[in-house]
């Protein structure tokens, strides 16, 4: 704040305030990275790197974090590997260099594929249902059209354990626990609240001339709705889709609580990424930084809509 | 308009393909049909997923319900909200909890409004560094959560060297998860490194909402930056500034995933959030009836707070 006495002017800010202002900032942009730096090159070091003191930030890059990710294994006598045919692959080689065998593939994919399958569903379903509802919200005349808007709202402010308690009860009398299908609707129904309130944000900036003249031409409301607003909207449907991904992806309170081992997404997986006597961190910050690309990517394909998608809409640019 | 009367030979076409049975259904279509099909499918599933649940777990807050046992319910009354609301412990919690939700809001808006302020002077290569800055906080808090549990290791944690080499003492004379007065600090910083990036996007926002000519205005008549920031900057801000305020304190409130892999709550109940004492009284001690007498409880307080504060807000947007 003491910048502002600095700066000559507010609207054309002096030289000075503005390489003070940058030198700050950008300060505190590269201390705010140094915590996913570290996910990024612990996953890279020997386990034994990972946990010396002081850390290490020079050191040899190994992929045996990616290794034992990917992979359970189990201790062995050098005598008993020694006997084992030859190692044909890398990894095999790494692994028997520490005494151990690979026992099979770790469940790790698995977890990566339901937060995919379970992600891409509940945001599908829920930018389907979002865009109809969010278009008849923008054009017609919905009987307390305000109320039911707080009310999808509203949904959202619960706290996710609340709503946690009655849905496990339920879904295990409808034999929804543990499924793909369970998390699917769940998590449709928490970005439906978002997906509507943005939507809607996008279709009221579409002007309603476009549909009326597709009208006029011979187009009905539901030919006019796919044809003139879908395409026009395009760009906030595929914002929102985003958005909904990114909160199905990042997701954990539900996943922990209603899902064990079948539809068991990324997010409560990657703490029980053991090694022998706790946790494996380079397994942990190897399974943790594929997770976090792709949203870091997201981020930054959205950069420019991220702040509608935040405030539901609430505050445009 | 051109792209409409581009496409009117293929609505033709179109209604032409379609057999005069459907057509006219689909054309017989009222807005006020269309309507109620576009919106019925949301309203159905979050009537399913959403109300019928909040209303059974209105119901069971009535009984001793345990999800575990087959025992038959009983009637209960409203003896576990009379509990609940005598009880030191859970009261323990909420301040717990109000003292999360008021240090990382304090926190977030001071650090995130004064990074507004200076990515508003537009200096080179701001748009860059504005992106980079927001990462944190599209992030899995569950996952980032769990990453720092290594960070703030006693011996080999870098937050620990990092604060040790700064202070010159032995990193591994503090734990910032065991310790009962570093604990609570321990959430906070991984709160305020994840959401400071939000408050800090609202309050540009905000900024940016600014007309140029109110400043110029303000120049003309020498008032000084010093002034300007108090009379212009900071009070029309301040609806994006409370907006922000809003929605980190809700989410605050019933913060869970960072937390429970954090600290889990502990040490003791030192960060016992009110979502962790859920989650302990619902899936661990399986006290369903209680738990959801909480949860009823929890969420009428978070509507509350946040119908007053939105009311607060309106007033403010008027003045």
């Amino acid at each position: 704040m003491s910048v502002a006495a600095v700066a000559h002017s507010v609207v054309t800010p002096s030289l000075r305030a503005k390489w003070i202002a940058g030198v700050l900032v950008i300060a505190y942009a590269l201390i705010s990275m140094i915590p996913l730096f570290w996910i990024v090159i612990t996953g890279l070091k020997t386990p034994s790197d990972s946990i010396s003191y002081p850390p290490k930030i020079l050191f040899t890059p190994s992929l045996e974090g990616y290794v034992n990710l990917f992979t359970t294994r189990t201790r062995q006598t050098p005598e008993f590997i020694a006997s084992l045919p030859p190692a044909t692959t890398w990894y095999d080689k790494l692994v028997r260099s520490r005494n151990m065998v690979i026992a099979g593939p770790s469940r790790y994919i698995e977890r990566y594929v339901n937060s995919l399958i379970i992600g891409f569903g509940s945001t599908f379903l829920a930018v389907v249902m979002g865009t109809m509802a969010a278009y008849a919200f923008s054009r017609f005349k919905v009987p307390a059209k305000d109320d039911l808007l707080f009310f999808i709202l509203s949904t959202r402010m619960m706290p996710p354990i609340a709503v946690a308690i009655p849905i496990y009860l339920m879904y295990r009398v409808v034999g929804l626990l543990d499924t793909h299908l369970g998390m699917i609707l769940l998590y449709t129904a928490v970005n439906l609240s978002l997906a509507v309130w943005l939507l809607k944000g996008f279709m009221d900036e579409i002007p309603r001339e476009y549909e009326e003249a597709a009208m006029i031409d011979g187009y009905t409301r539901l030919q006019a709705f796919i044809k003139v607003v879908l395409p026009q909207a395009s760009t906030g449907i595929a914002a929102t889709a985003i958005f909904c991904l990114i909160f199905s992806w990042n997701e954990y309170a539900f996943a922990v609580l209603l899902t064990s081992g079948n539809a068991q997404t990324t997010p409560p997986f990657i703490p029980f990424i053991i090694g022998e006597g706790g946790q494996d961190w380079p397994a942990v910050a190897a399974g943790t930084t594929l997770f976090l690309i792709p949203i870091v990517v997201f981020t930054i394909l959205l950069r420019k809509l991220l702040l509608r998608g935040i405030t539901f809409g609430a505050v445009r640019r | 308009m051109s792209d409409a009367v581009e496409k009117r030979p293929l609505a033709d076409r179109l209604a032409e393909a379609t057999p005069v049975g459907i057509a006219r259904r689909v054309r017989g279509l009222s807005d006020r049909s269309i309507t109620w099909l576009f919106i019925s499918p949301t309203i159905a599933l979050l009537l399913a997923i959403n109300i019928f649940p909040l209303l059974w777990t209105v119901v069971l807050s009535f009984t001793n319900y345990r999800a575990n046992r087959e025992a038959p319910i009983r009637w209960f009354g409203i003896r576990y909200y009379a509990d609940i609301l005598t009880d030191p412990d859970i009261w323990a919690g909420m301040q717990v909890t109000a003292r999360f939700v008021v240090s990382t809001i304090a926190i977030e808006t001071l650090l995130g409004f004064t990074l507004a302020y200076l990515i508003d002077r537009k200096f080179r290569g701001h748009g860059f560094w504005t992106t980079v800055i927001l990462i944190p906080m599209m992030l899995s808090p569950a996952v980032v959560g769990n990453f720092w549990t290594f960070l703030y290791q006693p011996q080999i944690g870098l937050f620990n060297y990092i604060i040790s080499f700064l202070a010159g003492i032995p990193p591994s004379s503090f734990s910032m998860i065991a310790s009962v007065q570093l604990a609570p600090w321990a959430i906070v910083i991984v709160d305020a490194w994840m959401w400071t990036p939000y408050v800090m996007l609202i309050c540009l926002a905000g900024l940016r909402s600014i007309p140029d000519d109110i400043y110029e205005a303000a120049e003309v008549d020498r008032a000084s930056p010093w002034r300007q920031f108090w009379s212009i900057t900071l009070p029309m801000a301040l609806p994006f500034i409370m907006l922000a305020v809003l929605f980190r304190g809700i989410e605050n409130f019933k913060m869970f995933d960072m937390a429970n892999l954090l600290t889990n709550g502990g040490p003791g109940s030192t960060t016992e959030l009110a979502s962790i004492t859920l989650k302990r009284e619902a899936f661990e001690k399986w006290r369903t009836g209680y738990a959801s007498a909480f949860a009823v409880i929890l969420f009428v307080t978070i509507f509350g707070l946040a119908n007053i504060y939105v009311k607060a807000l309106n007033r403010v947007k008027q003045r």
